[in-house]
């Protein structure tokens, strides 16, 4: 019965490792990068994911202010923290790939200025929170702070690196719209990022019930 | 053209004579930190009537206040205000309510007479001196109009609460222990202006006190 | 509804007086953000001032103090009515959206006012000179009118919460950086005296921004206020 129900876990853990030995030895190094470029089958899926998980905090904040059910809340707040981790590390892996291509760690390039202004905001959102004391309270006003963080981050991730030159390599779709990748780069990491999906959605789910579980304990209900 | 202006006359009549209010209030519950204060409180109240919320402290008597006046939203259920049968929306109640409460502060370093200025002004009143004067007068304030409201006794305070609730002769009046900080002259001029809310417009009042209990024709009981 | 909209304007504008009243009465907010503003500029100015800079360090270090300034006094005007219990009287006498406004406005207000002094004596002190001196004024104009736009918004959600003071700044600066960015960006442009149309895309973004900002304030506006 349980593991009817966990089937896919172990699918899962089948499915990264895959990845993971597909992503080092059946892709072949990208043109120009050489062996570093290897990085994009685990950096791309995670700052893919931090953006996903701002957008599905930001939706679980306006169903909260709607609705007013503290379940939309933790919905909320748990993505919020899950995606602070993978934009986290999203920052470490970009740090380190940019440490061997342009010979240091950090330098400001706009893609990690937007990076890191991500994880400021979500700093900034759990520092909100801790200081509000009423459970509903602390949910409305961090759903809204939730909201108009997001609407502040198409301005760094579109257009401040579009004002201000990148070296960052193009993002997944590029200005022309086309994938310059070739076939095996392809399969691996389309398969990475559907992987690393689904170890968020699992992540997310672990969270979700954990809070829910305090929250029933005390919650009263009409 | 002369239908019209039979048309108009009715409708004008209307509106120039007295008004039937209306406050419907459907199954309101409130939850403060998942915890339940009340819930089911279901109440409708006419022009002409009044009301009371009973119940010992901490039985929520301020928050479904709170909740009536759309300081706060309640976290089920609805609170509407008719005019002659015609929702009043959200946004138009202003002009008819009236609310004091403890909780409820004037602005300390503007004297009366600004306080007074701004809260005419903010409800769409005329600003009238003279009425103005008569009504502090009323309340045993005369000659403090030109004061600033942080050189007042917390007594008085209330007084002046009174007067800003008043300016607009608000058709709902909503008052939250009508008489905490009042001396026995104090009193006798509130209960004086509940007796006349209550006989042509809406009164709520929020209270232990037995003396005014007496006041409301009808009760709702909150337990703790 | 064209009533309706003036009737919000006249109402927001009631708002307005009265803080504008009740802060010559305390002059609060006015001393808090200009004393500041003059004790940082002095700061900057005696450690700095003589090395003759460049705008690559001059823009950015004219807008971090507009930045701090107004973080030390423009969450005031809704922190004083949270504090003297003034906001639940305000919330009964009139709609969210003129609060906003009015309070909007008072903040613009406020900071056009510190600017006017501040930034001839920041050029004055710093021996700095302006090539484009109506990009930078218009920069500035726009710069300002979303900092006060980013800080009145959370300013009003920070008003509910403890730790007031220390919160505002860390809040309210992820979401100000767009306007922070472009606006230090543009204002050395400005200095450098550039062309019109090379701080066009700065431009886009401190007016596309502020759009955002105060369209996103008023719709969201109501659920801060009404608790």
């Amino acid at each position: 019965m349980n593991l009817n129900r966990n089937w896919w876990k172990y699918i899962l853990g089948l499915w990264m490792t895959l990845v993971i030995v597909g992503a080092f030895l059946y892709a072949p190094p990208a043109k120009g990068l050489g062996e570093t470029a290897r990085i994009l089958f685990f950096h791309v899926p995670t700052a893919w994911l931090a953006t996903i998980a701002f957008l599905i905090s930001a939706i679980y904040s306006i169903l909260y202010l709607r609705t007013q059910d503290l379940k939309h809340d933790v919905w909320a707040s748990s993505a919020a923290q899950i995606g602070l981790i993978f934009s986290i590390l999203a920052t470490v892996t970009g740090s380190i790939w940019a440490s061997k291509i342009w010979h240091s760690f950090w330098n400001w390039d706009p893609r990690e200025t937007s990076i890191f202004i991500l994880l400021l905001i979500y700093a900034a959102y759990f520092a909100l929170r801790s200081a509000i004391e009423v459970d509903e309270q602390k949910a409305r006003l961090s759903a809204v702070y939730s909201i108009i963080a997001f609407v502040t981050v198409p301005f760094f991730i579109f257009i401040i690196p579009r004002i201000y030159d990148s070296l960052h390599p193009d993002p997944l779709i590029n200005a022309q719209g086309k994938i310059k990748m070739d076939g095996r780069m392809q399969l691996v990491f389309f398969n990475s990022l559907a992987a690393f999906t689904l170890l968020f959605y699992w992540m997310l789910r672990i969270k979700v019930d954990a809070v829910m579980l305090k929250l029933s304990g005390k919650e009263e209900t009409l | 053209m002369f239908i019209l202006k039979v048309f108009n006359i009715l409708e004008s009549d209307k509106l120039n004579g007295v008004h039937m209010f209306e406050i419907h209030a459907d199954q309101i519950a409130q939850k403060f930190n998942q915890r339940i204060i009340f819930r089911d409180i279901s109440f409708k109240i006419k022009s002409g009537h009044s009301l009371v919320f009973l119940g010992p402290n901490g039985s929520g008597k301020t928050t479904l206040v709170r909740v009536i006046c759309q300081l706060i939203r309640p976290t089920k259920g609805k609170v509407r205000f008719f005019r002659n049968d015609e929702e009043i929306k959200q946004d138009q109640i202003y002009p008819f309510l009236g609310l004091v409460g403890p909780y409820l502060q004037l602005y300390n370093s503007l004297t009366a007479l600004e306080n007074y200025e701004f809260f005419a002004k903010i409800r769409r009143q005329p600003v009238d001196v003279n009425h103005f004067k008569k009504l502090m007068g009323r309340m045993g304030l005369a000659g403090r109009e030109m004061d600033e409201l942080r050189t007042y006794s917390s007594g008085m305070l209330h007084r002046v609460k009174y007067v800003m609730a008043l300016i607009h002769q608000p058709e709902i009046l909503i008052l939250d222990e009508p008489t905490s900080n009042l001396d026995e002259k104090g009193a006798e001029i509130v209960y004086e202006i509940m007796e006349e809310q209550r006989r042509s417009k809406i009164l709520i009042v929020a209270t232990n006190e037995p003396e005014e209990i007496k006041f409301g024709e009808e009760q709702i009981r909150l337990a703790s | 509804m064209a009533k309706n909209r003036f009737g919000l304007l006249r109402s927001a504008h009631i708002v307005f007086q009265k803080d504008i009243h009740l802060e010559f009465r305390t002059r609060y907010s006015i001393n808090a953000i200009l004393m500041f503003a003059i004790t940082t500029l002095t700061a900057i100015s005696f450690s700095i001032g003589p090395m003759n800079l460049r705008s690559e360090v001059l823009s950015p270090l004219l807008w971090i103090l507009l930045f701090f300034s107004s973080m030390s006094g423009l969450s005031h005007i809704f922190v004083r009515e949270e504090e003297q219990q003034t906001a639940d009287t305000l919330r009964l006498v009139t709609s969210p959206a003129s609060v906003f406004l009015g309070k909007w406005f008072f903040n613009i207000v406020l900071l056009f006012g510190l600017e006017v002094i501040i930034v001839p004596l920041f050029l004055a002190m710093m021996g700095a000179g302006v090539e484009g001196i109506w990009i930078f004024l218009l920069i500035l104009f726009i710069g300002s009118i979303g900092l006060a736009s980013v800080a009145t918004i959370i300013a009003a959600i920070i008003s509910q919460a403890s730790a007031k003071g220390a919160l505002f700044a860390v809040v309210s600066f992820p979401i100000s950086l767009p306007i922070l960015i472009s606006g230090i960006h543009g204002t050395r442009l400005a200095m450098d005296g550039v062309q019109f149309s090379d701080c066009l895309s700065d431009l886009q973004v401190l007016i596309s921004f502020s759009i955002v900002i105060v369209t996103l304030s008023l719709l969201l506006f109501e659920f801060i206020w009404r608790k």
